[in-house]
């Protein structure tokens, strides 16, 4: 089988990841609010593991995450959820989560399960990278899981590299120094530090994430990148709707 | 065994930094510097000097006469309890906001369960002249607001954390947060020997000048540098890493730590890590915590807000696992009768945080030759109404 993330980094251009949190905003949901993101347009879905205490995640995700841990969501479900989902669809699945919860787990067994289900990569922001390299890329490389890891403006040069080096699937490029849902414009130093990005020539596929919410942000994100994450905004608009569906076409058309 | 950090931020198993790559730099800034730093003659000098005049330490060593002829041994309490701010945890924040200014921070950021460190860190930022922010969980506002109101005074803004449990584990989130957010010229001042690496060694460093004194003042009291049992409070375990620092490599030390058991071990409300955590990742550190077999960390519960935290420093989950630390419980209950004899037997009030420590004097197998020191790790001022209620019950 060839790898849903290549082809669509090969394919697609102005990539549009969105993120949801599973099991929010009912336990159930996920399945369906994939399918709709898909058949909106979506190119690439981030399946958000709920966690208690999620380091990296500002308070939009933070309280979905209470509520579909709430709801009983568990990593069994979230597989099961996956499985499902695959059945119909094609685009690649991420899971984003942390690293006690695949710790809790099993690694081997998570990346193991992972695969089986048709997950395509993850993104463990609290995973070191030393740590991964030493006792986890080679078990990754077995299931063919692919890995995304994060920079920030503050990450020097030299590690963007090596960071890029070791992101299988993507490089997430963090656009500023915030935590999930902050600001909603891109500021000068923003632009300055994608431009240096640019000129860094790596190869490793960049989707821009963490305060892009709307149009604009998106495509300035595309500018400089081969796409854009988009979460806390999405996740909003799921908390206010009444119409999910509804409001995921509408979101989605909003954007692209 | 090494019960020293290695050049990783571990202790055997425990320690590390786990991190998100937005805090890397933050975090490797600290670790690169802080040794050079906080070992130079000139840091030294500053912070034995305020030590000594401003905190006003040594802090007394005191034979503790009524307790000791109570339990028949030779019971000393190192009155941490008699420091500037009252509690332990100045000491750790005089060290750090040192650090910070070398460092060339401007801004302060600290996490609070009971408001100790709180207040230890709205004194030191007054004293420095720093801007000082203050995450404290929504309830824990609310139950110690005698604190609340010392660090508004000092000039600090204390910041509700209102997710989760609402306590301290939710207002280190917050703080966590925060320092993503002002990576530039904000310094996290962590409270406790939790975090990522270097924060458990560092803050155990500053502390360790409890278990420095404690040296020469049995060597003066006993003829003996050491004594037989040093018996602390856990919680995040900070004054227990200093009150056990120098004996850490002297086996013929029994180093007694005490989690708050809340209602009962078993109870589900507690806050007894080692009896009731496993190993896991909390704030940056593996240590042990509790969670659920879905990694999710559960809620812990205490009386004492500065014990109701969900994990251990890794140095204490490094003690409990390989058996240097002999690690007991105090019930909230259990907690309350220590307070109220101590303050009895010896005109002492204590936090309820050393309450627990004090609780377990009676279910030791205690010898007449025996030295023992149980760290009075603060003074209880702060839970006056917690007390207040005990009284007007009985």
């Amino acid at each position: 089988m060839s790898n849903r993330l290549e082809n669509t980094f090969k394919e697609k251009q102005n990539i549009l990841n969105v993120y949801i949190t599973a099991g929010f905003p009912c336990l159930n949901d996920t399945v369906d609010i994939v399918k709709e993101l898909v058949s909106s347009g979506v190119d690439m879905v981030e399946i958000g593991m709920p966690f208690s205490d999620p380091l990296a995640d500002g308070p939009t995700i933070q309280y979905s995450s209470e509520i579909a841990i709430e709801n009983g969501i568990t990593l069994e479900l979230i597989f099961k959820q996956v499985e499902e989902i695959r059945r119909s669809v094609q685009i690649p699945i991420i899971l984003m989560g942390y690293y006690n919860q695949m710790l809790q787990y099993g690694v081997e067994q998570f990346v193991k399960k992972a695969t089986q289900v048709g997950v395509d990569g993850l993104i463990i922001p609290d995973m070191p990278l030393n740590i991964y390299q030493q006792e986890y890329k080679k078990l990754f490389e077995k299931y063919d899981i692919k890995m995304s890891f994060l920079i920030t403006p503050q990450t020097a040069d030299e590690r963007i590299i090596e960071i890029a080096k070791e992101s299988s699937a993507f490089l997430y490029v963090v656009s500023s120094y915030a935590i999930t849902g902050g600001k909603s414009e891109i500021q000068n130093y923003q632009t300055e530090y994608f431009k240096k990005i640019a000129a860094l020539n790596i190869t490793t596929p960049k989707l821009i994430g963490f305060g892009i919410s709307n149009a604009e942000t998106f495509e300035q994100a595309c500018t400089y990148a081969d796409g854009a994450i988009i979460g806390s905004a999405f996740i909003k608009a799921l908390t206010d709707s009444e119409n999910i569906k509804e409001t995921i076409k509408q979101f989605i058309t909003s954007i692209k | 065994m090494n019960y020293s950090v290695d050049k990783d931020g571990f202790y055997g198993d425990f320690g590390g930094a786990f991190i998100p790559e937005m805090l890397y730099l933050n975090v490797k800034k600290l670790k690169d510097c802080y040794l050079d730093i906080i070992e130079s003659k000139e840091f030294k000098d500053e912070y034995k000097s305020l030590l000594k005049d401003y905190v006003g330490r040594p802090t007394p060593l005191y034979y503790a006469k009524r307790l000791s002829e109570k339990y028949n041994s030779n019971i000393y309490l190192k009155r941490e309890d008699l420091n500037h701010t009252g509690a332990h945890k100045v000491n750790n924040t005089v060290g750090q906001i040192l650090l910070a200014k070398k460092m060339g921070k401007t801004r302060i950021i600290a996490e609070t369960g009971a408001g100790q460190h709180g207040v230890a860190t709205a004194t030191v930022c007054a004293l420095m002249d720093m801007p000082c922010i203050v995450y404290m969980g929504e309830i824990d506002i609310k139950r110690q607001a005698p604190n609340v109101a010392r660090m508004k005074m000092l000039g600090a803004e204390v910041r509700a954390a209102k997710s989760g449990s609402k306590t301290l584990k939710d207002a280190t989130n917050e703080a966590i947060r925060d320092w993503i957010a002002n990576p530039k010229d904000t310094y996290y001042l962590i409270g406790s020997v939790v975090g990522p690496h270097p924060y458990p060694d560092m803050v155990a460093r500053f502390q360790s000048i409890i278990s420095e004194e404690m040296q020469f003042q049995l060597k003066e009291k006993t003829g003996r540098n050491y004594p037989d049992k040093v018996i602390a409070c856990v919680g995040g375990g900070s004054n227990a890493a200093g009150a056990f620092y120098h004996f850490l490599d002297n086996e013929k030390v029994e180093l007694i730590a005490v989690e708050a058991d809340g209602l009962g071990v078993l109870t589900g409300e507690t806050a007894a890590t080692t009896q009731i955590g496993t190993e896991g990742i909390i704030h940056g550190s593996k240590t042990l915590l509790m969670q659920n077999s879905e990694g999710q960390i559960t809620e812990p519960y205490s009386i004492s807000a500065g014990l109701d935290y969900p994990g251990v420093g890794p140095l204490h989950a490094h003690l409990f696992k390989s058996g240097r630390g002999t690690f007991l419980g105090a019930t909230d209950k259990e907690a309350l009768e220590a307070a109220f004899e101590l303050t009895k037997l010896e005109g002492i009030i204590p936090a309820l945080e050393s309450s627990h420590a004090l609780a377990v004097l009676n279910k030791l197998d205690l010898k007449p030759n025996e030295n023992v020191v149980i760290n009075l790790s603060g003074r209880g001022d702060k839970d006056m109404e917690t007390y207040m209620k005990i009284m007007d019950n009985e």
